[in-house]
C-alpha cells in the first residue's frame, strides 16, 4: 500500500472541503477500500475518514420511513432495525462477517455498488432515497451498473431513507468464499404493488425484475410466479456459477424470498 | 509520521506509525503485540480479530491513525493476571478447539465478543458468529465444543459410538 495524507474532518464541510482537493477519497468502515489499497488497486494522495464526522451515523423512525446515517454499520443496522424493518434488519445481520460488521457501513456499501452486495437491492427494491451533501438522489437512478454510481467525485452520501414495507424479505444465496451474495433477491409488498430487486446475478449490476414485480403485485404469493423464468443473457458467469445457473438462482431465491416475507 | 495513543489491554501505550499502517502492523511491530497474526491479503481470514471499543475487528483491515484513542484488546490480554489460561482458552485447550495454533487468537477474540453479547449461545449462534474465522486444521467442531464448554452449556459427545451405517446404494 503506497502512503498518503489522513484527514480526520470533524464536520461535512470540511470533509466535502478536503475531498476536493487533489487526488482523495473517502475511507468509511474500510471492509472494502482497505483492502483494496492494499492490493494496490487504488492509491490516492489523501484519505479523508468520515468516522469524526457529525450526524452521520443516527438512525431515525418515523410513521412509515427509516432514515438511516450513511456512516451507520452493519451491526448497528442489525440491531436498531429488527422491530421496524426485520428484513433489513436480517440483511444486515448476514453481510459478512462479526467483524466486516462493527465497521463496514450502508454508506460504504451503496458507494461501491459492488454487483453481489447486498444493500443496493434493499435499497431499489424498497424505492429508497439516498441523500448527499449536494442533492437527493432515487436509488432508481443511484445504480449505474458494477461499482458505478450517480455520485460526482468528492460528492458524499449523508444518509438513506428507506420506506418500510408491509411485507419483506431479503432471501441469499451466500457464495461461501467471499460471502457476498452469489444471488440475493429483496421482495417487497407495498400497498401500491409489489417490487423485486435482484442482486448478484446481472452482468448490469443491481436490477428490479418488473415481470415478478407484475405478478406479486396482483397476488403476493410464491405461486403466482409458477412458470416465470428469467433469460440468462446478461447474467455474470465466472468460477462461482454459469450463466443458466445464475439465472436459476434468480427465479428460486425470488419465490423463497416471497415465501419467507 | 503520527503517533497514536491507545489503551492496549489495560495499559496506555504510545506508538509512531505512517498513514498507511495497518492496526495489525502497529500493534506487531510497533507495539511487538505478536499474538495477533495475518493469515491473508483479503480481509477473509480472521486470525487478526482483537477488540476494538468492545467490538471485534480485523486489525488488517483497519489504519492505525483510526485508532488513536481507542480502546483495544488483543490476545495477550486474555489471560488471567496470575499467567493460567482464562475460561475460553482453557476450553480451547481442553476440547482440542486448536491444532496448529495459527487462527486460535483470532478464535478467542471472536468468541469473547460472541460470549460478551450472548452469554449462551446455541450451535447456529456459533457458527454463524465465527463465520468470519478459518482454521484449517481442526474442522471446527473442537472450536464449537469449546465455546460451549467455556459458556457452561454441555458439550455433545465424541463420535466415540458406532460409525453411521453407510445407506445402501
Ligand atoms: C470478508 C468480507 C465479507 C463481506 N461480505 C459482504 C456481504 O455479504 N454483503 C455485502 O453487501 N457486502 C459484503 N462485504 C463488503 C462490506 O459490506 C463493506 O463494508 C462495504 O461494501 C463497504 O462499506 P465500508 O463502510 O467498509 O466502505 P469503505 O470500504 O470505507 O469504502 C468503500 C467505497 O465507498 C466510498 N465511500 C464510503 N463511504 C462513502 C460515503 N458516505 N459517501 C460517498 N462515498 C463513500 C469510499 O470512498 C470507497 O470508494 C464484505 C466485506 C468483507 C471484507
Ligand atoms: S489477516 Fe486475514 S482477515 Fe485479517
Ligand atoms: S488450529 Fe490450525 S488453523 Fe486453526
Amino acid at each position: 500500500m503506497y502512503d498518503f495524507d489522513f484527514a480526520n474532518p470533524a464536520t461535512l464541510d470540511e470533509a466535502v472541503a478536503a475531498l476536493g482537493r487533489g487526488d482523495a477519497q473517502a475511507l468509511a468502515g474500510g471492509q472494502t477500500y482497505l483492502p483494496a489499497l492494499r492490493q494496490r488497486l487504488a492509491a490516492p494522495d489523501t484519505i479523508v475518514s468520515l468516522k469524526r464526522v457529525e450526524g452521520l451515523s443516527d438512525i431515525e423512525a418515523t410513521v412509515d420511513t427509516l432514515r438511516i446515517g450513511a456512516m451507520a454499520t452493519h451491526a448497528r443496522i442489525a440491531r436498531e432495525t429488527a422491530d421496524r424493518f426485520p428484513a433489513l434488519s436480517r440483511l444486515a445481520g448476514n453481510i459478512g462477517d462479526m467483524a466486516v460488521r462493527s465497521r463496514g457501513t450502508l454508506g460504504g456499501s451503496l458507494a461501491n455498488n459492488d454487483p453481489s452486495a447486498c444493500y443496493p437491492a434493499m435499497a431499489l427494491a424498497t424505492g429508497a432515497t439516498i441523500h448527499t451533501n449536494a442533492r437527493d438522489i432515487a436509488a432508481e437512478d443511484f445504480f449505474r451498473g458494477m461499482f458505478e454510481t450517480a455520485l460526482d467525485d468528492g460528492e458524499i452520501i449523508t444518509a438513506v431513507t428507506v420506506p418500510v414495507a408491509q411485507a419483506a424479505h431479503y432471501e441469499k444465496f451466500v457464495q461461501r468464499a467471499s460471502r457476498f451474495a452469489l444471488v440475493g433477491v429483496f421482495a417487497a409488498r407495498y400497498p401500491d404493488g409489489a417490487r423485486v430487486a435482484v442482486t448478484g446475478a446481472s452482468s448490469g449490476g443491481v436490477f428490479r425484475w418488473t415481470e415478478a414485480e407484475e405478478r406479486l403485485s396482483d397476488r403476493f404469493e410464491a405461486s403466482a410466479l409458477d412458470g416465470l423464468t428469467i433469460a440468462p443473457d446478461d447474467m455474470i458467469e465466472d468460477l462461482h456459477a454459469t450463466k443458466p445457473y445464475r439465472a436459476h438462482l434468480v427465479s428460486v431465491m425470488t419465490r423463497r424470498a416471497v415465501e419467507h416475507a | 509520521m503520527p503517533e497514536i495513543s491507545m489503551r492496549v489491554n489495560g495499559t496506555d501505550r504510545t506508538v509512531r506509525v505512517e498513514n498507511r499502517t495497518l492496526l495489525v502492523h502497529a500493534l506487531r511491530d510497533g507495539l511487538r503485540l505478536t499474538g495477533t497474526h495475518v493469515g491473508c491479503d483479503t480481509s477473509q481470514c480472521g486470525a487478526c480479530t482483537i477488540h476494538v471499543d468492545g467490538a471485534p475487528v480485523k486489525a488488517c483491515s483497519m489504519l492505525a491513525v483510526e485508532a488513536d484513542g481507542a480502546e483495544v484488546e488483543t490476545i495477550e490480554g486474555q489471560a488471567m493476571s496470575d499467567g493460567s489460561l482464562n475460561t475460553i482458552q482453557q476450553a480451547f485447550q481442553d476440547h482440542h478447539g486448536l491444532q496448529c495454533g495459527f487462527c486460535t487468537p483470532g478464535m478467542v477474540m471472536a468468541t469473547a465478543a460472541l460470549l460478551r453479547e450472548n452469554p449462551k449461545p446455541g450451535d447456529a449462534e456459533i457458527r454463524h458468529a465465527l463465520k468470519g474465522n478459518i482454521c484449517r486444521c481442526t474442522g471446527y467442531q473442537g472450536i464449537v465444543n469449546a465455546i460451549l464448554a467455556a459458556s457452561g452449556q454441555p458439550v455433545p459427545a465424541a463420535m466415540d459410538s458406532e460409525p453411521a451405517p453407510v445407506a445402501a446404494e
